[in-house]
């Protein structure tokens, strides 16, 4: 019977089956940061439980690092982190340290690090976990009590989830980006349009993204309602993770190759739901609302949808039937694991060189890793930044997340490459308009939102 | 974990869809890193805004919770169960949940229970009107004001776990160690690379 790269994965790693579709998994990998596991860790303890395979796991703090250069000031951010080196050195769990030059946003280090492959279930405290999936990897969020249960077991109860292609045929027109192909999908199903589903991206849009493209991709899924986004590995995928730190080499890398190779959907494998979007008609876009599904072309009118939209609208203070373009705003952040890479701050560079930022913008660039800032900086792109009046920070989740030094205040209006526009998600009464990090630098230049079409004619 | 068998009481409605688990825990508590005491945090932000059930001091809530689709998408942060939990939630009632919310309410004893739109709608009109809900997992029914029970779904092993308050690793060892032990050996042996430190022991 022909099988989905869904069903390849999830069959290759079914330790026993349950009732219905639950089956205990196999699980190779394990990411683990300081907020998800202070209680995994205290599970552990207070059941007397030893990790079973600690070479399959590997920490790093993210949430509440601090990305201003003098470090945290806040000492119960400072006690987490403490706790998470602490936990590890117990345990025996190798800790990327701020000193290893390796330290990063967990979705950004996995990669790097060659911690991620093709073939592997791999899993963390985390629901952008999904972001692993740009590998060919069964990568899914899971709370605390279950990172616990993985420590312990190696193995986890799961319901095998029915399976989504979407496929984006043709190609991505000039300013527009793996994001907008992410927002424009969450549009066109609703934040919850992949529950139960995993998703596969396939199509000739999909096969052109780099590594850092997939990984926007599969790492916005969560945000449509799935926890799981897949893309089969190809070339471009076995050139990203060749002689990294922890990838297979010699014979090993050859065997493993191999088997990657057949990693992918039999060309006859049904799917429960086929989406087809057209690359050449996604426009660069930006999220009106409190949830990501509430989505919007950049040279459309901001929609009304009813009472749901209208709750909304006032909490962004905005009004329905105008046009987004030219809303003006205070912050501009570009970073996070949904935007933090390489290619990213080389498009928004692309956009800011010889440029200043608006009077009325601070503009934060916060690189995903270590590595990631220093290329950048190899590359001369925090020149490009601090000159425009951007500043340059150290590596962190900062204001994806809001839980460390780098909070909004109430009312402040922030044009985003990150991954939710919740209420308070950048601060309690902050705005979040969510867009790729070309549209983000067009933004911070202009100070109001801007159709980067226009920068690019 | 405390066996959940049956809960009775009144229910809280909260009918909004797509409450994220920001808004259930806002990320800035995050930095608390015990699970015990969270629920003063519950719904921080939205307490004390005009139509919100919760009070700004109030450190109970209904052992019911009917919510609205989508109810728990986004972070998959467990402080957002742990929190709700501690105000005293033992059932949650929604046509949909986020699926890492509702997995992760089964490891904490939290019953989630997904029904039919219509079905929910009705359920929110009567938690309003003050009713009295019970809920039995073990004959998998809710009965409002003694009436009319309504039957629900839920997988089998989540039943069994909070019917028996087990501890989920304890479970697995003891269950299926061996089934553990047989795939690495197959595994260690088809795909050797996933095994990095074995392969330094082989070598020395």
């Amino acid at each position: 019977m022909p099988r989905t790269l869904y069903d390849k994965l999830w069959d290759a790693h079914v330790v026993a089956t349950g009732s219905g579709r639950q089956a205990l998994l196999y699980i190779d990998r394990h990411l683990l940061h300081e907020v998800s596991t202070p209680q995994s860790f205290a599970l552990l303890r207070q059941e007397g439980f030893k990790v079973h395979r600690t070479e399959t796991q590997l920490a790093v703090a993210d949430h509440s690092v601090s990305t201003l250069p003098r470090g945290t000031t806040d000492p119960a951010a400072a006690a987490q982190i403490a706790l998470l080196e602490a936990n590890c050195r117990a345990f025996g769990i190798d800790y990327l340290t701020p000193a290893s030059g390796d330290q990063g946003i967990v979705h950004v280090i996995g990669p790097e690090q060659g911690f991620t492959l093709p073939g592997i279930t791999l899993v963390c405290g985390d629901s952008h976990s999904s972001t692993h999936g740009a590998f060919g990897a069964l990568a899914f969020g899971i709370g605390a009590s279950e990172c616990g249960i993985v420590m312990a077991t190696q193995a986890l109860w799961q319901t095998r989830a029915r399976t989504m292609r979407v496929t984006v045929d043709d190609a991505l027109s000039p300013g527009v980006s793996a994001k907008d192909m992410a927002l424009a999908l969450i549009g066109r199903i609703g934040a919850g349009g992949g529950a139960a589903h995993a998703i596969e991206f396939a199509g000739e849009a999909v096969r052109a993204l780099s590594m850092e493209g997939r990984m926007t991709l599969c790492n916005m899924v969560i945000e449509a309602g799935s926890r799981t986004g897949l893309i089969a590995p190809d070339e471009t995928t076995f050139a990203y993770i060749a002689d990294r730190p922890r990838t297979p080499r010699g014979a090993l890398w050859d065997q493993a190759l191999a088997a990657w190779r057949q990693l992918r959907s039999d060309h006859d494998a049904v799917f429960d739901q086929e989406i087809v979007l057209r690359a050449e008609e996604i426009a660069p876009q930006v999220t009106f609302g409190t949830s990501p599904g509430q989505v919007m072309a950049i040279d459309a009118h901001i929609p009304d949808a009813g009472a749901r939209d209208a709750k909304a609208l006032a909490y962004m203070a905005l009004d329905a039937a105008t046009p987004i373009i030219g809303v003006p705003i205070d912050h501009a952040f570009i970073g996070s694991c949904t935007n933090g890479r390489i290619e990213d701050l080389r498009a928004a560079a692309a956009i800011v060189r010889d440029r200043q930022v608006s009077a009325s913008v601070r503009a934060l660039v916060v690189p995903g890793s270590q590595a990631v800032k220093r290329q950048a900086e190899r590359e001369g792109l925090d020149r490009i930044f601090t000159d425009a009046g951007f500043e340059w920070r150290e590596p962190g989740c900062s204001l994806c997340v809001a839980m460390n030094d780098d909070r909004l205040p109430a009312g402040a209006r922030c044009a985003s490459t990150s991954n939710r526009n919740f209420e308070g998600r950048q601060g309690a009464g902050a705005r979040t308009h969510l867009m790729s990090p070309a549209m983000v630098a067009a933004a911070a230049i202009a100070g109001r939102i801007v159709d980067v079409r226009g920068d690019l004619a | 974990m405390t066996p959940l068998v049956t809960v009775c009481g009144p229910a809280l409605s909260l009918p909004e869809r797509d409450v994220d688990t920001d808004i259930i825990y806002p990320a800035r508590f995050l930095l608390l890193t015990k699970r015990e005491g969270l629920g003063r945090y519950a719904f921080f932000d939205r307490r004390g805004t005009p139509g919100f059930p919760l009070a700004a001091d109030q450190d109970a809530a209904p052992p019911i919770l009917i919510a609205g689709a989508n109810f728990g998408c986004g972070s998959s942060r467990e402080q957002a169960p742990w929190a709700l939990g501690g105000l005293g939630v033992r059932v949650i009632v929604a046509e949909s949940f986020g699926e890492i919310f509702q997995s992760n309410c089964i490891k904490n004893g939290m019953l989630p229970i997904c029904l039919d739109a219509g079905t929910v709608t009705n359920l929110h009109a009567r938690a309003a009107a003050g009713a009295r809900f019970a809920v039995d997992l073990d004959r998998q029914m809710i009965v409002v004001d003694d009436v009319a029970p309504r039957p629900f779904a839920i997988d089998a092993e989540a039943r069994e776990s909070l019917l028996n308050g087990w501890s989920e690793v304890a479970r697995i060892r003891m269950l299926h160690g061996a089934d553990i032990a047989r795939f690495e050996a197959a595994q260690r042996r088809a795909s050797p690379w996933l095994w990095p430190a074995a392969e330094k022991e082989d070598q020395q």
